[in-house]
C-alpha cells in the first residue's frame, strides 16, 4: 500500500462527504437546532422553580422508614429516601440534590449552609421532638437541572448523529450500488471506513462545539474542569459511538433493518445512558447493563469533568472502556464490511 | 498444426483479457456455465444475450466485483490484482453517485483514487461535459448522467473499458451521441467490452461479438463473419395490408411481424415475381440483408428484449 496514495484517497472522501452533509440543508439544520431547541425548552421547563417538596436523605438499617424510628420522618410535605450510608450521598447534598441528610445510626444530621431549603428543614427538625441528632455541614453550590441536562442532551444528539450518519448513510450506499462503484476502484474498504470516521468526526465536532459554546453562554453553564479535557473526552466518545455505527452497517443491505438495529440501540442509550435523569435510582441491574453503552461512559466522564472539575486521571475508566469499545467495534466493522449487497 | 500454435500463440499474445472455463452459481441458478473467450487488445468486444442469458453476471466476475464459482480471469497474463484496478475503467448498468455534489465534485473525487489520471480538459472534453461542470450530478438528464458516468469510467486513461448496457433507456438522439463518443474512445486504441440490448449498437461498435443464452456462449465472431456463417439470405419485409393473400396459397414461406409480413429467401428475383404474380404491390417493399436481430432470434429463439 502506498501511505501518500491512501492518504489522498482518505482526504479526498472525507471531502466530499462533508460537502454532501453541509449542502444537504435540511439535514444540517436539523443537526443543529434540534439540540438547541431541546436544550432551551428543557431549562425554560426544570428551571422554573416550584417544587413544593423537601428532599431528606435518611441512612438506616430499617427497611422502612417510619415515625417510630424517629418523628421527624412523619413530617408532610417532606420527601424521605432510605439510604444505606451517607457517605456515598454526600455529593448529592454538596451538590443540593437532597436538601438534608441523616445518619440514624450515627445520630447525625448534615445540612448545606448555602441551602434555603436546607436551613428551613433544619428549623423543622429542631422543632420536632425525638432524639437529638447532631449538627455537621457541608459546603457546595447547587447544580441546576439545566447543567447536568446539557451535557445529556448534546451527548445523545451526538449519539443520533455519528450511528444514523454513519449506520444509515453507508447502508444506502450499498444499497444504491454506490459502493460497488467504489469497489470498482484500488480504494481500500480501509480507506474508505477511515474517511467516514473522519468526516462524521469534524462534523460532529464541529457542531458540538458551536452549541456547547452556545449553551455555556446562553446558560452560564457550570464549568470546573478543563474544556481541553473535555474535549479528548467528547472527541475519544464520538469515535466510539461512530464505530458502533460501522459495525452496525457492516453488511446490512436494507435500510428498514438498518433503521430498526439503530433505533434498538440507540433508543435503550437515550433512556439507560443518563441523558435525562440521573441511573442512581434505577436497579443495580440497569446500572450494570447502561455499562455496556458507550453514551454512559461519556456522558459520566463529561459530567464529572463539568460539574465536578475531574481531571483526565480521574475520569480514566470512562476513557478506556470507550477507548476498548472502539477497538471492538472498528474490528467488527472492518471484518464485516463487504461493499455489494449480494 | 504449426499454424494452429503459430495462430494460438499471437492470439495469447495479444490478448488483454482472457476468460477460462467460467461457472457462476447462484442458490438455484447457474449463472454461467462454463465460459471461455479472450479479449484481444484494442478491440470492442460485445457480450449480448437476453436478460438472464448471465451477461451482467460474466461482466462482474471479468471486473473483479464478482468472484467466480470456479474457473478465472486474467488481465495480461495475472489474475485480476492491484494493476487491474489501476488500469480498468467501469461503467455499471444502474450506478448511483454521492447526493449534492456537482459534475467537477465527482469528478475530482474518482481521480483521487487512481496513480495516473487523464488530464482533467481532456476528459471533460471527451465527454462533452464542460456546459455542466458545476452542475448538481443529481440534475442531469439521462444523456448526461451516462456522459458523466463515462468520464468516471475514464477518469483514469484505463486499458480497458466495461460498459455494461450503457445506452439503456436514452432517447435515440442520446444514443447515438453517446455511440460517436464510444467510437472516439475506440480511437485512442482502449479495449472495451460492450454488453448491449441493441443490435444495431453491437454492430456499429463492436468488432467481436459473443451471443449468451442460459449461461454458455453460444455464437462468437465478427458481427460480419457471424451473418455470413448463418445466413446466405434476405429479407423482404411488406406492410401486412399490402399482402392480403393466404399465407398458405403463397409459395414462400411469410413469416407475420407487428404489423408486417416478412419472407426469407435466397433467390429476392424469384420471390419477387412470385409476389407480383400474385397481385401484391410492392410500392412499400423492402428488401434487407440478415441482421444481427435475426441471427439472435435464430440462436435463441427468443427477442433480444424478452
Amino acid at each position: 500500500m502506498n501511505p501518500g496514495a491512501s492518504l489522498r484517497r482518505i482526504v479526498a472522501l472525507t471531502k466530499v462527504r462533508n460537502l454532501e452533509f453541509l449542502r444537504d440543508r435540511s439535514s444540517l439544520g436539523w443537526n443543529i437546532v434540534l439540540p438547541i431547541l431541546l436544550v432551551l425548552g428543557l431549562s425554560l421547563l426544570f428551571s422554573g422553580g416550584g417544587k413544593p417538596l423537601y428532599k431528606v436523605a435518611v441512612a438506616t438499617q430499617a427497611q422502612v422508614l417510619t415515625a417510630e424510628l424517629h418523628p421527624f420522618l412523619d413530617t408532610r410535605y417532606v420527601d424521605f429516601i432510605r439510604i444505606d450510608s451517607a457517605d456515598a450521598y454526600m455529593d448529592k447534598l454538596i451538590h443540593h440534590k437532597v436538601d438534608m441528610m441523616i445518619d440514624l445510626q450515627s445520630g447525625q444530621y448534615w445540612v448545606n449552609e448555602s441551602s434555603p431549603k436546607g436551613y428551613t428543614l433544619e428549623r423543622m427538625l429542631v422543632g420536632t421532638q425525638g432524639p437529638a441528632l447532631q449538627r455537621s455541614v457541608v459546603d457546595g453550590e447547587e447544580i441546576r437541572y439545566v447543567d447536568w441536562l446539557v451535557p445529556g442532551i448534546l451527548g445523545m444528539n451526538m449519539m443520533f448523529s455519528c450511528l444514523f450518519g454513519v449506520g444509515y448513510v453507508i447502508v444506502r450506499y450499498r444499497k444504491n450500488g454506490y459502493l460497488k462503484r467504489l469497489n470498482a476502484t484500488p480504494l481500500t474498504a480501509f480507506e474508505f471506513i477511515c474517511a467516514q470516521v473522519l468526516s462524521r468526526l469534524l462534523l460532529i465536532i464541529g457542531i458540538t462545539v458551536v452549541i456547547f459554546g452556545g449553551t455555556v453562554w446562553l446558560l452560564d453553564l457550570r464549568m470546573q474542569g478543563s474544556y481541553l479535557d473535555l474535549f479528548i473526552l467528547t472527541l475519544v466518545g464520538a469515535v466510539a459511538m461512530i464505530a458502533l455505527g460501522l459495525s452496525v452497517s457492516a453488511r446490512v443491505t436494507s435500510e428498514e433493518l438498518a433503521g430498526g438495529l439503530l433505533n434498538v440501540l440507540s433508543w435503550p442509550m437515550m433512556f439507560l445512558s443518563g441523558v435525562w435523569f440521573s441511573l442512581e435510582g434505577m436497579s443495580p441491574l440497569l446500572q450494570r447493563a447502561a455499562d455496556i453503552f458507550p453514551l454512559t461512559h461519556l456522558l459520566n466522564g463529561a459530567r464529572a469533568i463539568m460539574l465536578d472539575g475531574a481531571g483526565l486521571g480521574d475520569v480514566l475508566y470512562p476513557l478506556v472502556a470507550l477507548l476498548v469499545m472502539t477497538l471492538v467495534f472498528m474490528l467488527l466493522g472492518a471484518t464485516w464490511f463487504k461493499w455489494t449487497s449480494e | 498444426m504449426l499454424l494452429s500454435r503459430g495462430c494460438k500463440k499471437l492470439n495469447a499474445m495479444s490478448a488483454i483479457l482472457e476468460v477460462r472455463n467460467l461457472i457462476k452459481h447462484y442458490p438455484n441458478v447457474q449463472a454461467v456455465n462454463g465460459i471461455s473467450f479472450t479479449v484481444g487488445k484494442g478491440m470492442c468486444f460485445g457480450l449480448l444475450g437476453p436478460n438472464g442469458a448471465g451477461k451482467t453476471t460474466t461482466v462482474e466476475i471479468m471486473e473483479g466485483i464478482l468472484p467466480p464459482t470456479s474457473g478465472e480471469v486474467l488481465y495480461k497474463g495475472e489474475p485480476l490484482g492491484r494493476r487491474f484496478q489501476e488500469e480498468a475503467g467501469i461503467q455499471f448498468q444502474n450506478t448511483a453517485l454521492q447526493d449534492y455534489l456537482t459534475v467537477a465534485n465527482q469528478l475530482n473525487l474518482f481521480a483521487s483514487f487512481y496513480q495516473k489520471t487523464m488530464p482533467m480538459d481532456e476528459l471533460i472534453e471527451v465527454c462533452a461535459l464542460q456546459p455542466l461542470l458545476e452542475r448538481d450530478s443529481a440534475m442531469l438528464s439521462g444523456g448526461q448522467r451516462q456522459r458523466l458516468l463515462l468520464a468516471i469510467a475514464l477518469v483514469n486513461d484505463p486499458q480497458v473499458l466495461f460498459l455494461d448496457e450503457p445506452t439503456t433507456g436514452l432517447d435515440p438522439q442520446a444514443r447515438r451521441n453517446f455511440w460517436e463518443l464510444v467510437e472516439r474512445i475506440k480511437a485512442r486504441g482502449k479495449t472495451v467490452i460492450l454488453t448491449t440490448h441493441y443490435m444495431e449498437e453491437a454492430y456499429r461498435l463492436c468488432d467481436e461479438i459473443a451471443i449468451m443464452d442460459h449461461g454458455k456462449v453460444i455464437a462468437r465472431g465478427s458481427p460480419g463473419h457471424l451473418l455470413t456463417e448463418h445466413f446466405n439470405d434476405s429479407v423482404i419485409e411488406l406492410p401486412a395490408e399490402d399482402f392480403r393473400l393466404d399465407a398458405e396459397q403463397f409459395p414462400l414461406k411469410v413469416l407475420s411481424k407487428r404489423g408486417a409480413v416478412e419472407i426469407v429467401t435466397d433467390d429476392v428475383e424469384a420471390a419477387v415475381s412470385a409476389l407480383l404474380k400474385h397481385g401484391v404491390s410492392l410500392s412499400r417493399m423492402v428488401v434487407r440483408p440478415r441482421t444481427l436481430e435475426d441471427l439472435f432470434l435464430e440462436l435463441t429463439g427468443k427477442e433480444l428484449r424478452g
